[in-house]
């Protein structure tokens, strides 16, 4: 069907512009409420100690200071998977682990009250490697999880959550392999994804169990869920969600925050406020989990693989919410870049005394290939085969399948991504700039170049259910009530468009309601890419729901069929006789019409991103400099072009491909101590180290879809790091395997000395 | 044709008040601190009481938490990320950087006082940040249109290179970078490369 159309694909203002740039968009700290109090938190300085003793009474003394709540005095309110960490527990795990919560009337006087608590603690000796943790006379962080390795607790998808890709027979596989490599890979940096905008909560108790929280978060209405589930079931939440300054996955899980600012409320009567300052942000809000693999390939010359075998070890931190989860999707995700028939992967969590890993831009699959891309470059140079080929001969295509998360086996139905892959190369100019592995691609001086490349492809761009109304006014205006909040990918000005564009009506005449869990269906959040498909399949059927009684309700008053008529501009019209016509005030004034949609999981299609780096290192220095990005895509239909257009430019930040490069946070295996939890010593890129970068987006029509689009925002960051790797093991001629590639490190592969960490 | 960027008012000739003779605050404690925001006098009492400013404020707390001017965001804190940057007698600033008591008689713009006053319309630098959606989450946005702003009053048709140094204390983590120097260098046209 090729239609035409009135908004999909033009490019048009956000709704929320005028709000942003006026200074006029009201973010979670903007919000003020009348007797407000602020809450703060005292934190542990070590990274594991029991808490002997507690003195009080001089912070509660102080002017102003309306409450101070220890572990003894909140309910066991507890996260993770499995439910064991309390939110105030007599132990500390982690360098800024919460000891106590204050209530005050501002900010200043809570953060002095955090220096008034005495506080008693007996140190425990800490942990902060993999290895060491699993050691017989390791710390041991928790009772239940003897050698720190955390038990699979609550599947998050079902009884067969996927813990491992087991399938066909790997030593066979071995057998029938041309080559083969193996050997331990780690993408162990820890970078924060820091949104600019710190995580943060406002709470207000009303007894005897009603809280309402205001939030700034990805996913607001499984904030509720959460919440309810972390207090035992005994709460009764309402989620307000406003605009989101940046999440990147970290605030789909704010449970702590809330926890305090909901326990503070409670302890005060008050609506109480509790933002982290950027400090508190960075060393104790969640990082990216840390990969290592113990792995071995097997692969034909032609690059078909013939057996994948290994153990997947994460270190989640002090504790696990979503790691399981992470796992599940991170297992499937490799098979779709890696379409293999004998696997033997295990995987493993194993918690130490840092702060906890949560969602970081991506959720598992950028984890697991960024440590296991360089085990398949060793075979690939083997091989004598250029990547690119192996790519596209092993990513997944119709005829092939993956056990996705829910440990159940998916037919891919989606497109062949092999097009995309080539236009890609062609624009970046693979073919002349690729010389062979370990080869770079220019010498001048001490500079020398090199080229690499990485693919990402995610099921999850149907995950998980959405719902929403649409409901038609007489005025010819139409709201969509969905629990969505904007954290900058321009999907609310989207779910407007498609709206819009199924009842054929300008955007202005339709709004969306305010992210408020009382007055919206479920909706899981636009998480990983699942935007466009899954939340949008929702409002679209809403939107023909309501249209489909509109209609009716015409054809009864018109006293012809619905399928006669149609709708635009507030009119419907015969479509047989356009000029005959009837405004929508014809509902009266006295009728709203409300469709329902609903979105069901559908893991049969993935989405596709290739992207190409050239970079330029400074022999001399170990100065590495990213010169060139190419990356590529198909959406189906290009739904927001600039919208689209800023989402894959972030492939450089918030732990992408800068992972790789100089972004990382530095943790003190020694003492615990996160070092650079600032935004001065955190590295970021700024205006002046911008590279060039090339979007190249094809528009194949996905049938799935209304309009024939998917999602590709989450993984923009995802095949970028382990394309950095692979550019300057072919710039300086040695491989080099350690993120972030800091000058040091490149030195040390100079000089031929194995790097750490 | 008159300068695009003339934002209502000229920032050059607002100083309103000089400082008392001597400089003020270094030699007797001032009691009052008068601010002209935005085109709006205030005159701040000196203390403890929540109405008051008390002498550890951030020029950025005062604005967001005295005066409700939340448009100017908060991240860092600390002078590193360049999401408190307001105008200052025509110059940005960091406001978190500076103490509201150091600030008698200066005279600040921020995002709330961008657009023309009598007017409504918007500041060019605003238009094409929508026309361009220079923003994802749009957290550092009120940010990087001040330095933009102060970037084109000082130079009104800055090459790419002046752009890019302007900017370089504005933090993005949604790497909206590449469109912000498209709207500008829409703003400032092909004369701008040279
Ligand atoms: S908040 Fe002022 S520079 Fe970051
Ligand atoms: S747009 Fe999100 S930080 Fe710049």
């Amino acid at each position: 069907m090729d239609e035409t159309f009135r908004h999909i694909g033009k490019k048009k203002a956000r709704v929320d512009a005028l709000d942003i740039v006026t200074g006029k968009a009201k973010f979670l700290n903007d919000l003020k409420f009348p007797e407000m109090l602020h809450g703060a938190v005292l934190r542990s300085p070590h990274p594991h100690a029991l808490i002997k003793d507690m003195d009080k009474t001089e912070a509660e003394s102080l002017p102003g200071v309306r409450a101070v709540l220890t572990w003894k005095d909140v309910p066991d309110w507890r996260g993770g998977t499995p439910r064991y960490t309390r939110i105030l527990d007599q132990k500390v795990r982690y360098v800024g682990d919460a000891v106590a919560l204050i209530a005050a009337e501002d900010e200043e006087i809570a953060r002095e009250a955090t220096k008034r608590i005495r506080v008693e603690y007996e140190i425990l000796p800490g942990v902060f490697d993999m290895d060491e943790a699993q050691k017989p006379d390791a710390p041991q962080l928790y009772e239940q999880f003897p050698g720190n390795v955390v038990t699979p607790g609550m599947p998050f998808f079902g009884p067969k959550s996927l813990r491992e890709v087991v399938m066909g027979n790997v030593e066979k596989g071995f057998q029938d392999a041309e080559v083969i490599s193996e050997g331990i890979f780690g993408y162990e940096n820890i970078p924060n994804p820091i949104p600019l905008e710190s995580p943060g909560a406002i709470a207000l108790w009303e007894e005897p169990n009603h809280l309402t929280l205001w939030v700034s978060n990805q996913a607001s209405y499984m904030d509720k869920i959460t919440l309810f589930h972390v207090t035992n079931r005994t709460v009764n939440v309402r989620i307000i969600g406003g605009p989101c300054g940046g999440s990147f996955g970290s605030k789909f899980m704010s449970w702590q925050i809330q926890c305090y600012a909901a326990l503070l409320s409670r302890a005060t009567g008050k609506p109480l406020k509790l933002v982290l300052t950027k400090e508190e942000h960075l060393a104790t809000f969640t990082l990216r989990p840390a990969s290592r693999i113990h792995a071995k390939v097997g692969m034909k010359k032609d690059g078909t693989l013939t057996a994948i075998q290994g153990e997947w070890w994460i270190d989640t931190g002090y504790y696990s919410m979503t790691t399981q989860a992470q796992v599940a999707v991170g297992c499937g995700e490799l098979q779709i870049m890696a379409q293999c028939s004998n696997w033997d992967l295990r995987t493993k969590i194993i918690c130490t005394n840092r702060n906890a890993s949560g969602i970081v831009r991506g959720f598992g699959g950028q984890e697991l290939k960024c440590a296991f891309i360089p085990l398949l470059s060793l075979a690939m140079e083997k091989a004598e085969i250029d990547p690119l080929e192996f790519l596209k001969k092993n990513f997944v295509q119709p005829g092939g399948g993956y056990f996705w998360r829910d440990g159940i086996w998916y037919d891919y139905r989606g497109i062949d991504y092999r097009k995309v892959m080539e236009e890609g190369a062609e624009r970046f100019g693979w073919r002349e700039k690729w010389k062979g592995w370990l080869k770079p691609t220019a010498v001048n001086g001490p500079k020398r170049r090199g080229v690499g490349v990485g693919i990402h492809g995610n099921a999850d761009i149907g995950e998980d259910a959405s719902e929403a109304y649409v409901r038609l006014y007489p005025d010819a205006t139409a709201t969509i009530h969905s629990c969505v909040t904007e954290h900058g990918t321009g999907q609310i000005t989207n779910y407007i468009r498609m709206v819009a564009e199924v009842l054929k009506i300008p955007m202005e005449w339709v709004s969306l309601t305010p992210a408020d869990s009382m007055m919206t269906p479920y909706e899981f959040g636009p998480a990983g890419s699942r935007g466009t498909y899954a939340i949008g399949a929702a409002v679209i059927a809403a939107a023909e729901d309501a249209k489909k009684t509109l209609l009716e309700l015409f054809a009864k008053k018109m006293s012809l069929q619905p399928q006669d008529l149609d709708t635009e501009d507030g009119f419907v019209f015969v479509k047989a006789r356009p000029d005959k016509r009837l405004s929508w005030k014809a509902m009266s004034v006295d009728r709203t019409i409300t469709g329902y949609g609903r979105f069901e999981p559908d893991y049969s299609l993935t989405n596709c991103m290739i992207s190409f780096v050239e970079v330029e290192v400074d022999t001399e220095t170990g100065k590495l400099i990213l010169l060139r990005v190419v990356n590529a895509t198909d959406v189906g239909r290009i739904i927001d072009p600039p919208g689209l257009e800023n989402q894959l430019n972030g492939c450089l930040g918030s732990g992408g491909i800068d992972s790789a490069i100089f972004e990382e946070m530095v943790l003190d295996r020694k003492r615990g101590y996160l070092l650079n939890a600032n935004l001065i010593d955190y590295k970021w890129r700024s205006f002046l180290e911008l590279p060039v970068i090339k979007n190249v987006v094809l528009e194949t029509p996905m049938p799935t879809h209304r309009f024939q689009a998917v999602g590709v925002g989450e993984i923009a960051t995802s095949p970028g790091p382990s394309a950095i790797l692979m550019a300057v093991s072919n710039a300086i001629g040695r491989w080099v395997h350690h993120y972030p590639l800091t000058p040091e490190r490149i030195l040390m592969a100079l000089r031929g000395e194995e790097a750490q960490g | 044709m008159s300068n695009p960027y003339h934002c209502g008012y000229n920032l050059h000739s607002k100083t309103l008040h000089t400082a008392s003779p001597g400089g003020g605050l270094k030699k007797t404690r001032q009691s009052k601190i008068r601010l002209h925001v935005n085109g709006k006098l205030h005159d701040l009492e000196v203390g403890d009481k929540p109405h008051q400013i008390k002498p550890s404020h951030t020029l950025a707390h005062t604005l967001r938490e005295t005066l409700g001017l939340t448009g100017t965001k908060l991240s860092c804190d600390e002078g590193a990320c360049g999401a408190c940057t307001v105008l200052m007698d025509g110059k940005a600033v960091l406001s978190c950087m500076l103490l509201t008591v150091e600030c008698h008689g200066k005279t600040i713009l921020t995002i709330e006082g961008l657009r023309n006053p009598e007017t409504g319309e918007l500041d060019p630098i605003q238009k094409s940040f929508i026309e361009h959606t220079a923003f994802q989450c749009g957290f550092c946005t009120p940010g990087m249109i001040m330095s933009t702003k102060a970037l084109l009053l000082k130079h009104p048709h800055p090459s790419e290179e002046q752009v890019k140094e302007g900017l370089s204390g504005n933090f993005c983590r949604c790497i909206s970078h590449y469109h912000v120097l498209e709207a500008i260098r829409a703003l400032t046209g092909e004369k701008g490369h040279s």
